[in-house]
């Protein structure tokens, strides 16, 4: 009685009735990323009263998510998403079944979790993630409810369903690394992803009820400054499939990361590092700035100029970089990196940390 | 013949346009984005698919006809 009062103003829909009510409740959604865009899928799956809701995201709620992450507030500030989304969730609806999985999604627990549930709702904020759902879908047959979004523009699709294309059919490959900003980097009006989450909602409902034309086949670009929708068609592309599956045996040792061109820069301890004996040190700070950290006899080579001093060492030798706090010795790595270097690392906090850490030992 | 160009998201910003209409001959879509990248050499560091008409196309379809011509760029953010 209560459930046919809670999704009475649904089933009164000629169309869903206590029958699509019932395909809800034994169906499994999971949300990857429950961020801008996977708040809002949640909030409605959750409402619709689908069975089982799965939601994966190792990330901690900020302040700066609560103006687009609506099912946060003040006091999850601090909390694991998953755990937060979970925790609001279960007072939305307290019938049904929601499962979170407070870590990051990986080659390695991927095609396990699918397997668990029906459809898969990608709701990530990054390339490396979208090319891992995107591929573990194919792998383990489930369809994929496609959600992204770039300044006041989002997209939408279904891929992998009845035989319709996948997203690599759709882009094969990554673009190259930091050729597509983030949210965080550009910013994002929150009512966008409300807007995009919600279709990705209501396409999960389509595909569940069977109602209506899902979106598959079929790329949605939404522009929220003209409020103009286009959809463009979208062909499968068989070679793209084929290739997923022809490696599926070696999914779990994959690295999306380096698909996506994302280089690992490895930091070190300052406490660490003053105590390493036969690497290259580079002080990659302007001549002037201090404190000077002597004791590591660097060789002084600011960041402007690095480029140009590549070919003097040799690219099998240990280097580790710092600046004066980290971020221009990240960036330094990084063109080490580039440029075929194998065993470069920086310092974490730079030369302030490693003074601080010298002046700790001489008292 | 003339063609509708259609630029979304960062391929907005990189040709400072998101419609403009453009004269051409009967030119494959790989002469079209050449020229294209030729006048917004901005766009030569993106990555995104072309449509015609609504409809998704690979680099050698010929362009015969006025049509409407999207550039469509992957989106990452969520």
């Amino acid at each position: 009685m209560e459930a046919n009062n809670r999704y009475h103003r649904q089933i009164i829909l000629p169309e869903i009735g206590t029958l699509g009510q019932e395909k809800l409740a034994t169906s499994k959604v999971l949300v990857i990323g429950a961020g801008g865009l996977g708040c809002p899928a949640l909030q409605y799956l959750v409402a619709a009263g689908i069975g089982t809701i799965g939601i994966v995201d190792f990330d901690i709620v900020e302040t700066s998510n609560l103006h687009r992450q609506i099912l946060y507030g003040d006091g999850s500030i601090g909390e694991n998403k998953a755990l937060a989304a979970k925790n609001r969730l279960e007072d939305l609806n307290p019938t049904i079944v929601i499962n979170a999985y407070p870590e990051k999604l990986t080659t390695k627990n991927a095609i396990s979790l699918f397997s668990e549930y029906d459809i898969i709702v990608d709701g990530s904020d990054n390339f490396s993630t979208r090319y891992l759902v995107n591929d573990a879908c194919v792998i383990t047959s489930k369809p994929l409810v496609y959600g992204a979004i770039f300044k006041y523009e989002g997209q939408v699709s279904v891929f992998n369903y009845q035989n319709g294309p996948t997203y690599r059919c759709l882009f094969p490959e990554p673009p190259k690394a930091g050729s597509v900003p983030s949210c965080s980097e550009i910013g994002v009006l929150g009512v966008l992803p409300g807007i995009i989450g919600s279709l990705q909602a209501n396409e999960v409902l389509k595909i569940i009820l069977e109602l209506g034309d899902v979106l598959s086949g079929k790329l949605l670009m939404y522009d929220s400054l003209s409020t103009r929708f286009s959809t463009f068609s979208v062909n499968r592309v068989d070679p793209e499939i084929s290739k997923v599956l022809a490696v599926q045996e070696d999914f779990e040792t994959m690295d999306y990361q380096l698909l996506c061109g994302i280089k690992t820069v490895v930091e070190i301890l300052p406490e660490h590092a003053l105590t390493i004996k036969n690497a290259l040190f580079i002080d990659v700070r302007e001549t002037h700035e201090q404190p000077k950290i002597e004791s590591l006899h660097p060789k002084y080579i600011p960041l402007n100029t690095l480029q140009k001093e590549l070919n003097t060492f040799d690219n099998e030798q240990e280097i580790i970089v710092f600046c004066q706090s980290g971020v221009r010795s990240k960036k330094a790595v990084e063109i080490f990196i580039e440029h075929g270097f194998k065993h470069v690392s920086h310092i974490k906090g730079g030369a302030i940390a490693l003074y601080e850490q010298q002046t700790l030992k001489e008292v | 013949m003339q063609l509708t160009i259609k630029y979304f998201g960062m391929l907005a910003e990189a040709t400072s346009t998101a419609e403009e209409r453009l004269q051409t001959d009967i030119c494959s879509v790989a002469d079209l984005l050449k020229k294209l990248k030729n006048q917004y050499p901005k766009l030569h560091d993106k990555d995104f698919k072309v449509a015609i008409n609504q409809e998704l196309v690979n680099n050698n379809y010929m362009i015969n006809n006025e049509v409407e011509v999207a550039l469509l760029p992957p989106f990452a953010g969520g």
